[in-house]
């Protein structure tokens, strides 16, 4: 059992096209009892953009969350994979470089915060995984949800370049999680490969085809379902699978769901309640 | 046929390049590669650029600053680090490929109207003024400036995603204290 409660940090994503996951999540972890609350006056943490313009702003940004999550006990959760990575290469470049660490911390005391290092970074998945159980989770389970055949795609941010959570380019720990719900996992080699990212905005052809590329093993490796921790990876899979069908004359209808949708409905959450309606291709097919 | 040297010659490289990548944080490395290739072997996206990974950082230590900043290769990455946790050396392939997007950008090297920097660029600004970032307002802004045409085929995408309630462009994404970050970051700039 886990008695802390965890500072949560939503990202903007969360709050905006990945608003089943923030739904989702909240509603799993208030059926297991885990106490999570939403971080006051949080900020982008600056992510990938940033640290192509300007490393340092990123990097004070994420130091201003940081300092905030620390104010309330330093348990951080960050379920967008992106914002995980950013926050967690920030704490790292910090405690690495006197010239960074340096800097932030005078910028943030001029605004009256106070950086620690010792704030813990966890994704929700981790929590589960490590503080929660399985064990105890699979107790938990109200519906079955053997029917699934769950694709695992871990996407890159999560797993990579730091390897605490993981093996970078194998890992298994959502595969475990959904195991011990009942679900059955599909063996997907592609479960680290990129989905382009922001490519899909920027240069699209490109991305249409990484994402056609993952759809077709989904389909092929016999899964019903995929199963993801990232709010851009769910956006790319499901809300470009007519456009994909179209440009390579395939027929793809494979619910992309957020992991901890998945986990909804094995605790037989409503549809509604996790947010499920919100995707692009209905998962209708597979509630039971 | 007319044969055409491919590579530089001496005089017009920049001795200097290669240090100024190392100095970058994630650069210091750089100078242990082996010219393995595994990092292109690896990496998703490295059949459409037009210089492989391996080869850039070949090209940096020969001092080809412009071939370097003028490449696709640094806007194609879509920094997965993939190459990094795979390089036999491990050096930070992806930390680099940052540091050659920020010289690109400092120094004015990528075509007009090239999505990715402009994309970086409004995603900064509407940060600084509102400490958060609103995804629909954001795409359309960079569609406005880089393909307007592209907005009507991203119309029903644009209507699906609001009907699902998972874009709204009038919702203010904005902290209570958006100064405070204007503080800290003029703060940083300072400096
Ligand atoms: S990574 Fe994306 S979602 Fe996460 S805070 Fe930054 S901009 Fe927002
Ligand atoms: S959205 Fe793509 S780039 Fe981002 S973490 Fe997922 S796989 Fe990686
Ligand atoms: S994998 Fe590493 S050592 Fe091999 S070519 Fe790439 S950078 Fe050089
Ligand atoms: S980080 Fe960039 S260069 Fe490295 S493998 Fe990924 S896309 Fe290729």
């Amino acid at each position: 059992m886990i008695e802390k409660e965890y500072a949560y940090f939503p990202g903007c994503s969360l709050k905006g096209t990945a608003r089943g996951y923030e739904e989702s999540l909240l509603q799993v972890f208030s059926t297991l009892g885990i106490k999570m609350k939403e971080i006051d006056d949080w900020n982008c943490c600056g992510a990938t953009f940033y640290m192509s313009v300007d490393e340092m702003l990123s990097f004070t940004l994420s130091c201003r969350n940081m300092a905030l999550a620390d104010k309330m006990g330093g348990k951080m959760v960050i379920p967008c994979a992106a914002c995980y990575l950013a926050t967690k290469k920030t704490k790292d470049y910090v405690q690495k470089y006197d010239t960074i660490g340096g800097k932030i911390r005078g910028a943030l005391n001029e605004v009256g915060l106070k950086y620690s290092d010792k704030v813990q970074l966890k994704h929700p998945v981790e929590i589960l995984h490590d503080d929660y159980g399985l064990k105890e989770l699979s107790s938990k389970v109200k519906k079955s949800i053997e029917h699934l055949k769950v694709v695992p795609y871990y996407g890159c941010q999560l797993v990579r370049p730091y390897t605490d959570v993981d093996d970078p380019m194998h890992p298994s720990i959502m595969d475990k999680v959904l195991s011990a719900l009942g679900a059955k996992v599909v063996n997907y080699p592609l479960k680290t490969r990129c989905c382009g990212g922001s490519l899909m905005g920027t240069i699209e052809d490109i991305a249409l085809r990484l994402n056609y590329i993952l759809l077709k093993e989904a389909v092929e490796r016999g899964g019903n379902c995929i199963a993801v921790l990232c709010p851009l990876c769910q956006f790319n899979l499901d809300c470009y699978q007519d456009e994909i069908n179209a440009r390579y004359n395939a027929n793809f209808s494979i619910p992309v769901m957020y992991f901890t949708q998945v986990i909804g409905m094995a605790l037989g959450l409503d549809k509604e309640k996790i947010g499920l309606q919100r995707s692009l291709v209905p998962a209708d097919s597979l509630l039971r | 046929m007319k044969v055409q040297r491919t590579i530089k010659y001496e005089e017009e490289l920049n001795r200097n390049f290669p240090h100024e990548v190392a100095d970058y944080p994630g650069g210091e490395n750089l100078w242990d590669c082996i010219q393995c290739g595994t990092c292109s072997g690896t990496c998703p996206v490295s059949l459409y650029m037009d210089h492989t990974p391996r080869k850039i950082i070949a090209m940096i230590r020969g001092g080809f600053k412009d071939d370097v900043l003028k490449s696709f290769t640094i806007w194609i990455c879509s920094s997965c680090y993939a190459c990094t946790v795979q390089c036999p050396m491990t050096i930070k392939i992806t930390e680099i490929m940052y540091s050659l997007k920020r010289m690109a950008i400092d120094s004015g090297y990528f075509p007009k109207k090239f999505a990715i920097p402009v994309l970086a660029r409004e995603f900064v600004e509407m940060v600084k003024k509102n400490g958060r970032v609103n995804e629909g307002l954001l795409t359309t802004k960079l569609m406005l400036k880089t393909e307007p045409f592209k907005m009507l085929k991203s119309a029903s995408l644009g209507i699906k995603l609001m009907r699902a309630g998972r874009m709204n462009m009038f919702a203010s994404e904005k902290i209570r204290k958006p100064e405070e970050i204007t503080k800290l970051l003029d703060k940083l700039e300072e400096k």
